[in-house]
C-alpha cells in the first residue's frame, strides 16, 4: 500500500465515501460540476480506489479535484454508497497538506479564500461580513447591495440588529473572548497549520511565477489567483 | 396503495420536531443578506406562536463555507461545533436550531461521524476543553428551522391574514420550492420527506393556499459550490447552475421561488439581477424576474407582516407584484426608511430588470 493513500485513508472520511464503486457513472449524471467543467466524480472514485500512487499524485496536483462544488447530490444518488463530494475534501485537504495545491490554477485559488472566508473567521467571527463584500468584487450584488452597504447601519437596524453592537441579534458584535476561543481551536486542530500553509506554499509560488506577494488582497499574486481564468477547464477546453 | 403501507414507506423520512424551547443559531449568509428573516422567525416563534427560543451572545460561525471550500480542516469545523454545543448546554437547553441549511447538514455530518467512530469525538472533546475549558451535551433534538415553521404551519394558516391567492384570478398562486441540498442530500432520513420528495416547502406552500409547480431541474444545485462563488474566476459554475433552473421553471410561469436554504434565494435573487444585464434575460412575467423568498418571508407576508419590516426592500428582484397579486396592501413611501424613518435614497435601476422604487 502506497504513502498517499495511506495519508488519504487516515482521514476518517475517507473510508466513509470509498467502499467500492462499481463505476455506474450515477453519480456523474447527477453532478452539476460535471456539466460545467472537464470533470467526472466516477474518476476520482476510480483513481483512489486504483491505489496507484502515481496517479493519487497527479491528481492532488490537478485542477480536477476544485471543480466538485461539494452540493453532494452524489451522497443522494450512488446505490453503493460512495461519497465522491466527501471524497474531494480529503484530497483537497491532503494537496493543502502536502503543497501540491499551488501547482494547479484551481488549486490556487486556495490563497484567496483563506484571505476573505479564513480571515473573515478570525476577525468577525462570521464567514461573511457585509463590510467586506464590496459591489467591485461582487458585481452580481446588483445596486440593491450598493445602498444597503451605503447604508448599512441604518437599514439593519430596520430588523433589530444589533450590528457591530453587544448583545445577541443579527451581525453583532462577537465578544473579543469568544473570538479568542475561536482562535484556540483553529490553534489545536490543525486550522492555524493550514493558513499557515497556504501562505507558506503560496508565497514560494508566487515567487517562482516572479509576481509580487503580499497580505491582504491587493497583491499581485492574490489579484491573479482570485481574478485568472485561462478558459481551459470546460468539457471542450482541455 | 393503502395508507398503512404508505405509513411504513414515508416511516423512514418522518422526523421528531421539538414542541417548544429552542437553542438558535444564526447563519452567517442570512444574516447578512436577509436580515429581516431571522428577525421574522424569532418574532413567529414568540408572538404568533408563543414559544420559547433562546440564543446566545458568543455563538459564531460554524466555519460552515470555510469548510466546504476546504480550508478549515476537520476537525477544526468539529470543534467549533463542539463549542456552539457547549454554549447550547450552559445555556440548559437541548433542542438545536440551526438558520443555515449548510450548518445543519454539517451537524449532522458530524454527530454522525461522533456515532460511528467515538474516538473521534473523544479527541474532539479533549481539544475543545483544551482550546476553551469548554464540555457539552450533545442535542437531543437536531432540526432546521424551517423545520419548525413546517411544524406549525397549521396554526400560522389559522392565525394568517393572507392565503397565498391570485385575488385577480382566484387561483392558486404558482410557486417552485427549492431546498437547499444540504437538507436532506446527504442525509435523507433526517429530512421531512426525504432527498427525492422534501415535503418542507411543499406543506407550507399549500397549508397556506398555493399550488406547488414541479418542473425538470427542481432538485438541481442553486449553484454556491462554496469556492465556485467565493473566487471571482469560478462564478460561471455558479451563474450557469442557476441559469439551468430558471430556464426549466420559466416554462411552468411561477409566480415565486420559495427557498429554504439561506445561500439559495440570494443566488435565485442575484444571478436574475446578473443575467438580465449580461444577456438582457428575464423569466417573470412583462420584463419582471420571479420574485424568491425565505420561507420566513412567505410565512410573515402570510401573517399579514409589513412587507419592509420582512426586508423585502433588500431584494434586487422585486416582490411587489406578488404582494398585489395577494392583494397585500403595503406603502411604497416607507421602502427606503432606516430604523429611525429617515429617508435614505433610493437604489439605482437594473438596466433590463424591471424594478419598483
Amino acid at each position: 500500500m502506497g504513502r498517499l493513500y495511506d495519508l488519504l485513508n487516515q482521514d476518517v472520511r475517507f473510508g466513509e465515501g470509498l467502499k467500492a464503486c462499481i463505476n455506474c457513472g450515477t453519480c456523474t449524471a447527477i453532478c452539476p460540476a460535471a456539466e460545467f467543467y472537464n470533470y467526472d466524480p466516477r474518476i476520482l472514485a476510480t483513481t483512489l480506489q486504483s491505489r496507484d500512487e502515481e496517479q493519487i499524485e497527479a491528481l492532488l496536483k490537478s485542477d480536477f479535484i476544485w471543480y466538485c462544488g461539494e452540493c453532494m447530490s452524489c451522497k443522494t444518488r450512488c446505490p453503493r454508497g460512495n461519497v465522491p463530494g466527501l471524497l474531494i475534501s480529503v484530497v483537497r485537504s491532503l494537496s493543502q497538506d502536502l503543497g501540491y495545491f499551488v501547482e494547479s490554477e484551481k488549486g490556487r485559488q486556495q490563497l484567496a479564500i483563506k484571505r476573505t472566508i479564513g480571515e473573515w473567521i478570525l476577525k468577525h467571527g462570521y464567514c461573511l461580513y457585509p463590510q467586506e463584500i464590496e459591489l467591485e468584487s461582487h458585481p452580481e450584488q446588483g445596486p440593491v447591495w450598493g445602498w444597503i452597504t451605503d447604508n448599512l447601519k441604518e437599514v439593519l437596524g430596520r430588523f433589530e440588529a444589533h450590528y457591530q453592537e453587544e448583545g445577541p441579534g443579527i451581525l453583532r458584535k462577537i465578544p473579543q473572548e469568544s473570538l479568542d476561543e475561536l482562535k484556540r481551536i483553529f490553534d489545536v486542530t490543525g486550522g492555524t497549520e493550514r493558513f499557515e500553509k497556504l501562505e507558506e506554499f503560496s508565497r514560494k509560488k508566487a515567487e517562482e511565477m516572479g509576481k509580487e506577494f503580499s497580505p491582504g488582497q491587493k497583491s499581485e499574486y492574490y489579484l491573479h489567483v482570485y481574478n485568472f481564468n485561462s478558459n481551459k477547464h470546460g468539457k471542450n477546453e482541455h | 396503495m393503502n395508507i398503512e403501507g404508505k405509513k411504513i414507506i414515508w416511516k423512514e423520512y418522518q422526523k421528531e420536531i421539538a414542541d417548544d424551547d429552542f437553542f438558535y443559531v444564526r447563519s452567517c449568509v442570512r444574516q447578512s443578506f436577509f436580515p429581516g428573516s431571522e428577525t421574522t422567525f424569532l418574532k413567529i416563534l414568540r408572538e404568533t406562536l408563543g414559544k420559547n427560543i433562546s440564543e446566545h451572545p458568543f455563538h459564531t460561525t460554524c466555519t460552515g463555507i470555510g469548510y466546504h471550500s476546504d480550508i478549515v480542516p476537520f476537525e477544526t469545523t468539529m470543534t467549533v461545533i463542539a463549542r456552539q454545543f457547549a454554549l447550547m448546554t450552559e445555556s440548559g437547553y437541548h433542542n438545536y436550531v440551526p438558520s443555515c441549511i449548510t450548518s445543519f447538514g454539517m451537524y449532522l455530518e458530524v454527530l454522525e461521524t461522533w456515532h460511528h467512530f467515538p474516538e473521534v469525538e473523544k479527541k474532539v472533546r479533549e481539544l475543545l476543553k483544551e482550546a476553551t475549558g469548554k464540555e457539552f451535551e450533545k442535542p437531543k433534538n437536531l432540526v432546521h428551522a424551517s423545520d419548525i415553521i413546517y411544524k406549525f404551519r397549521k396554526e400560522i394558516a389559522e392565525k394568517g391574514k393572507y392565503r397565498l391567492i391570485n385575488r385577480f384570478t382566484g387561483e392558486p398562486l404558482r410557486i417552485v420550492e427549492h431546498i437547499g441540498c444540504h437538507y436532506a442530500k446527504m442525509f435523507p432520513c433526517k429530512g421531512i420527506g426525504g432527498a427525492e420528495y422534501p415535503h418542507v416547502l411543499i406543506g407550507m406552500i399549500e397549508d397556506w393556499g398555493g399550488e406547488v409547480i414541479d418542473y425538470p431541474e427542481r432538485r438541481h444545485c442553486c449553484g454556491f459550490g462554496f469556492r465556485q462563488y467565493v473566487v471571482k474566476a469560478n462564478r460561471g459554475y455558479s451563474i450557469a447552475c442557476s441559469q439551468k433552473k430558471f430556464e426549466s421553471m420559466k416554462p411552468y410561469r411561477p409566480e415565486a421561488i420559495l427557498t429554504n436554504c439561506p445561500g439559495c434565494p440570494f443566488f435565485f435573487d442575484r444571478w436574475q439581477y446578473a443575467l438580465s444585464e449580461m444577456e438582457g434575460v428575464t423569466y417573470g412575467e412583462d420584463g419582471q424576474g420571479i420574485p424568491v423568498l425565505t420561507y420566513e418571508e412567505l410565512a410573515g407576508i402570510v401573517l399579514g407582516y409589513d412587507p419592509w419590516d420582512l426586508g423585502l426592500q433588500t431584494h434586487q428582484v422585486p416582490v411587489e407584484p406578488l404582494l398585489d397579486k395577494i392583494g397585500i396592501l403595503y406603502d411604497p413611501e416607507k421602502k427606503y426608511l432606516g430604523k429611525n424613518g429617515e429617508y435614505l435614497g433610493k437604489p439605482a435601476m437594473p438596466a433590463n430588470l424591471k424594478f419598483c422604487h
